[in-house]
């Protein structure tokens, strides 16, 4: 084209050439990635009784629930109205998967999670509320819901009925972000999303990032607050990782291997895609940095034995790759599906902003966010108890 | 019994607060879905009322043909009687609706022509094209032929 | 002419107009007001639109893009289209290597609004045409599949329409066409298309880019109406949807349509 619009090459349909998904929502199966990926191992613990994590265990369920108050904000951010956003509950269309989401991260926040957190942390809210002065006193009070009963009984019963949440939780966790991979796989029109294994590629790879970001947070509040990390607890951890990332990583490469194989239309498009604009995020960062890297470090740890700071290093450092990783996935996915046109004769460009509403400014902010929840609720319900299980009044 | 009750308050207690989320759901849904949505199928019935709304732009060459009765008749029988007006013309729609009141301007015969006429490959060959360099000797195109009637007779 | 004449003129045709017959120049009244009640009955089951477009008529001369952007209120400029024109450049094969696979050139400079510029050769073996396109009106459309909330969706009379106070502006739908036909408005935020130009053919007009259209290439067809020359048309003529393999259901039927198309 004589006069070709910049970042424009070849021909795209006119109104390709604006994208139309951001950065923002990148971020989204980002964090919702990391919720499920984190309940899910905290759900490892409960279920299969793995003693080893317990020491994560209700670390990932504040990690989870941090992370998920943040998970509808990049859409909210990214949406032409906001305001209107109310109606995907009033008129849910039932053939969106876009609508069915609303109901499912719903389900997943009020019936899964916030349930799971209650039953666990039932007797600490309790004994707090009785013994917590002023306003901090008034919003565990406000927790209890005015029954102060803590008998062994009824203990054993919020045990019982907190295994049984854990056990619907699992499938909703799977759900939660399976769906979110649905949303992009049932995209017909689109061949970078279409295709089957989209949700449950997804799916691991949010266990991944989810117990890759335990596993750091873990690791940062011992360190912050002074506390010796359980060695045997990361050790274990970094074996789930090791293992959920095998799978990920097998999965992702059968979807490649057979988009190679059956070389169908949009191949070529594709191909040239991924050799060119793509060739950082998805061919450096997100499969050599992001996964083969630390897939090999991993395994290492396995192979031959290490001193303990040696693999505390070895967590770190995989446990960053793998976030860069997963992230750069997610990437890949969104951005690179916007990049080239349906008409598979042309290619745009992403120019990221960055203090406009969609840009990198408010992304870093959403991405501080959690963390910053999450130091609320660490502070509110302490995952650890100190000294012969008593918790201390703050 | 009652001990047992006791032991579960709590949860019932929850479950009252989650069941009272869901009726609070129920009657929000009640009292924000616009009433004709649905009417017609999963949508607001009043979007087609809204999509119809739109004043048009293009009166439709009929409009033109009641009052311009001397253009129709120059233009029978010539191959640009096909045209519609507004293709050279332009929107008229509120000229058509009162004449007095948007007066439309003449469309300029030097460059009109050539919108659909200027020589290009990946026009129809069946479709008569000129190149001005080497048609017209430099001048109007309106200086030999009739808009209306484009054939020189 | 002076202007004497000039008003008497304007008086006769006036007082004409005022006398003009019944149905007419009642629904010509209101689509020019913009009062849809005034419109005469039109009754949305008797209907079923859609479009035919003839490639070997289209002459590329753009007046259907500015047509639609003056009708719809489509934001100029080279990102956002309701209908636009592509012209398609097929190199002539390498005898040596006829299994080269050649791809099409295609460009669509600000989506023919202005125009195509010539860009070449006569006699250079090439085939060259150009491809007006528009939302294609699907009865199964994706597009109004994923929308979450129900504010895209197919009328009862088969157009595929927006409704603008309940778009979230999700670009779900954006996504979700595999045409490139919406885009976002940058306006109101929310997602926008062809809509067949809805106000005017439930009024008896033509769509705004088939009044402009010189040739005939594009003709709004309603498919249930037995005495429309469609059906003759379709049956005369080997015709083809665009992607056929969405099994989207596409009402917009191409004659003489290459199949380097996309
Ligand atoms: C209601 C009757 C009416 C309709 C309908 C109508 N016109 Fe006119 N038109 C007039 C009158 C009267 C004048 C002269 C106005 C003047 O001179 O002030 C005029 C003037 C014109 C002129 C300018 C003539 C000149 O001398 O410069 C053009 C061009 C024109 N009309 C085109 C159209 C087109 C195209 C349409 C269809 C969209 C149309 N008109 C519809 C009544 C009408
Ligand atoms: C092929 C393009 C074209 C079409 C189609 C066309 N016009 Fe014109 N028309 C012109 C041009 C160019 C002029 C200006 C001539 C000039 O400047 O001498 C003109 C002038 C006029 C005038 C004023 C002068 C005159 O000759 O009376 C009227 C009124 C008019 N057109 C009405 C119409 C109507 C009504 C129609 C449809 C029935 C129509 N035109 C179709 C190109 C066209
Ligand atoms: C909006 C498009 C358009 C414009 C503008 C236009 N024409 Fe045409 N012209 C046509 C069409 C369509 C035909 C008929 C082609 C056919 O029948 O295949 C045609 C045919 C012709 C012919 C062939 C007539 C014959 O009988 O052989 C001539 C000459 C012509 N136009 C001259 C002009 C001139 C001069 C102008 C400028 C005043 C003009 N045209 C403006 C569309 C246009
Ligand atoms: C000097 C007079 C003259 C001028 C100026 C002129 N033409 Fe012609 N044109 C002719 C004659 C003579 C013919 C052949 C007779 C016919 O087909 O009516 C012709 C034929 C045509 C044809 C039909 C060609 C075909 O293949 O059937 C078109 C189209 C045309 N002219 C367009 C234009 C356009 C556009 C302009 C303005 C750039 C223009 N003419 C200026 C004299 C002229």
């Amino acid at each position: 084209m004589e006069t070709a619009l910049p970042g424009v090459q070849g021909f795209l349909y006119p109104n390709e050439i604006e994208l139309q998904w951001s950065v923002l929502i990148v971020l989204y199966p980002f964090i919702t990635g990391l919720v499920a990926g984190a309940f899910i191992l905290a759900s490892l613990e409960r279920v299969f009784n793995v003693q080893a994590v317990k020491p994560t265990y209700r670390l990932a369920l504040l990690t989870a629930l941090a992370f998920l108050l943040v998970a509808p904000l990049p859409l909210q951010l990214h949406l032409g109205h906001p305001e209107r956003s109310l109606e995907m509950y009033l008129t849910p269309h039932t053939s969106s998967a876009m609508a069915m989401f609303g109901f499912i991260y719903l389900w997943y926040l009020m019936a899964v999670l916030l349930l799971e957190i209650w039953l666990d942390y039932r007797k600490e809210i309790v004994l707090r509320a009785q013994s917590t002065p002023g306003m901090l006193g008034w919003i565990y009070k406000l927790m209890t819901l005015g029954s102060y009963n803590i008998s062994p009984q009824s203990l054993e019963i919020d045990d019982k009925v907190g295994k049984f949440i854990t056990v619907v939780g699992i499938p909703s966790a799977f759900l939660l972000h399976g769906y979110v991979g649905f949303i992009f796989g049932s995209i017909k029109a689109n061949p970078w999303w279409s295709t089957p294994m989209m949700p449950i590629v997804f799916l691991f790879s949010a266990i991944v990032s989810g117990i890759a970001a335990v596993l750091l947070v873990y690791m940062l509040i011992s360190f912050i607050q002074g506390r010796k990390t359980d060695m045997a607890c990361l050790d274990t951890t970094a074996r789930y990782l090791l293992y959920a990332f095998l799978i990920d990583f097998g999965l992702e490469m059968l979807d490649l291997i057979h988009r190679i194989y059956e070389a169908d239309e949009s191949f070529k498009t594709l191909d040239f895609m991924v050799h060119t604009q793509l060739y950082t995020s998805q061919v450096l960062l997100q499969i050599i940095f992001g996964t083969i890297v630390p897939i090999g470090l991993l395994a290492l740890v396995q192979l031959i034995s290490l001193s303990e700071a040696a693999r505390k290093g070895i967590y770190v450092i995989s446990g960053l790759l793998t976030l860069v990783g997963i992230f750069a996935m997610r990437w890949n996915v969104v951005i690179g599906g916007q990049l080239f046109s349906k008409s598979f004769l042309g290619y745009t460009t992403y120019k990221m902003e960055f203090a406009t509403r969609e840009g990198l400014l408010p992304t870093i902010i959403l991405m501080l966010l959690p963390f910053a929840i999450l130091w609320a609720l660490v502070k509110l319900l302490p995952p650890w108890q100190d000294e012969a299980g008593h918790s201390h009044s703050s | 019994m009652s001990s047992r009750f006791k032991d579960q308050e709590h949860l019932i207690r929850m479950g009252v607060l989650l069941l009272a989320g869901i009726i609070v759901f129920f009657v929000l849904r009640g009292v924000m879905v616009p009433r004709d949505f649905g009417e017609y199928g999963h949508y607001r019935g009043g979007a087609l009322e809204d999509n119809r709304a739109r004043p048009a732009v293009y009166a439709g060459r009929k409009a033109c043909e009641e009052c311009h009765e001397e253009v129709v008749a120059a233009r029978k029988g010539g191959r640009h009687a096909a045209v519609g007006c507004e293709a050279c013309h332009g929107p008229l729609a509120k000229h058509a609706s009162d004449p007095a009141a948007a007066k439309p301007g003449r469309p300029d015969a030097k460059t009109i022509c050539l919108v659909c006429h200027l020589e290009n490959v990946a026009r129809p060959a069946k479709f008569p094209q000129v190149n001005p360099l080497d048609h017209g000797e430099g001048k109007a195109c309106s200086d030999c032929h009739k808009p209306h009637q484009p054939k020189i007779s | 002419m002076t202007s004497k004449s000039d008003r008497r003129e304007f008086l006769r045709k006036s007082s004409k107009f005022l006398l003009l017959s019944g149905a007419a120049s009642v629904a010509y009244a209101s689509v020019a007001e913009g009062q849809p009640e005034k419109a005469p009955n039109y009754r949305m089951h008797d209907h079923w639109w859609g479009m035919v477009i003839d490639i070997d008529l289209c002459i590329g001369c753009g007046n259907c893009v500015r047509a639609d952007k003056a009708e719809n209120g489509v934001p100029l400029g080279p990102k956002y289209f309701r209908t636009w024109v592509e012209r398609y450049h097929i190199p002539p094969g390498d005898l040596q290597h006829p299994e080269k696979e050649e791809l099409p050139v295609v460009d669509s400079e600000n989506g023919g609004f202005d125009g195509f510029k010539e860009k070449y050769k006569k006699g250079d073996g090439s085939k060259n045409f150009f491809v007006p396109k528009l939302c294609n009106q699907c009865s199964h459309s994706p597009c109004t599949q994923v929308c979450p909330v129900g504010a895209t969706f197919e009328s009862p009379d088969g157009v595929v329409l927006v409704d603008r106070e309940y778009c979230l502006g999700c670009r779900y739908c954006i996504h979700a066409c595999p045409y490139g036909c919406r885009y976002l408005h940058p306006e109101t935020e929310t997602a926008d298309k062809c809509s067949l130009c809805y106000h005017r053919i439930v009024r008896g007009l033509t769509t705004a880019c088939c009044e402009a259209c010189p040739t005939g290439a594009r003709r709004l067809v309603d498919l249930k109406d037995p005495n429309d020359p469609v059906h003759e048309f379709l049956k005369m003529h080997k015709v083809h949807v665009l992607k056929p393999q969405m099994a989207t259901g596409a009402k917009v039927y191409y004659n003489a349509l290459d199949g380097s198309v996309r």
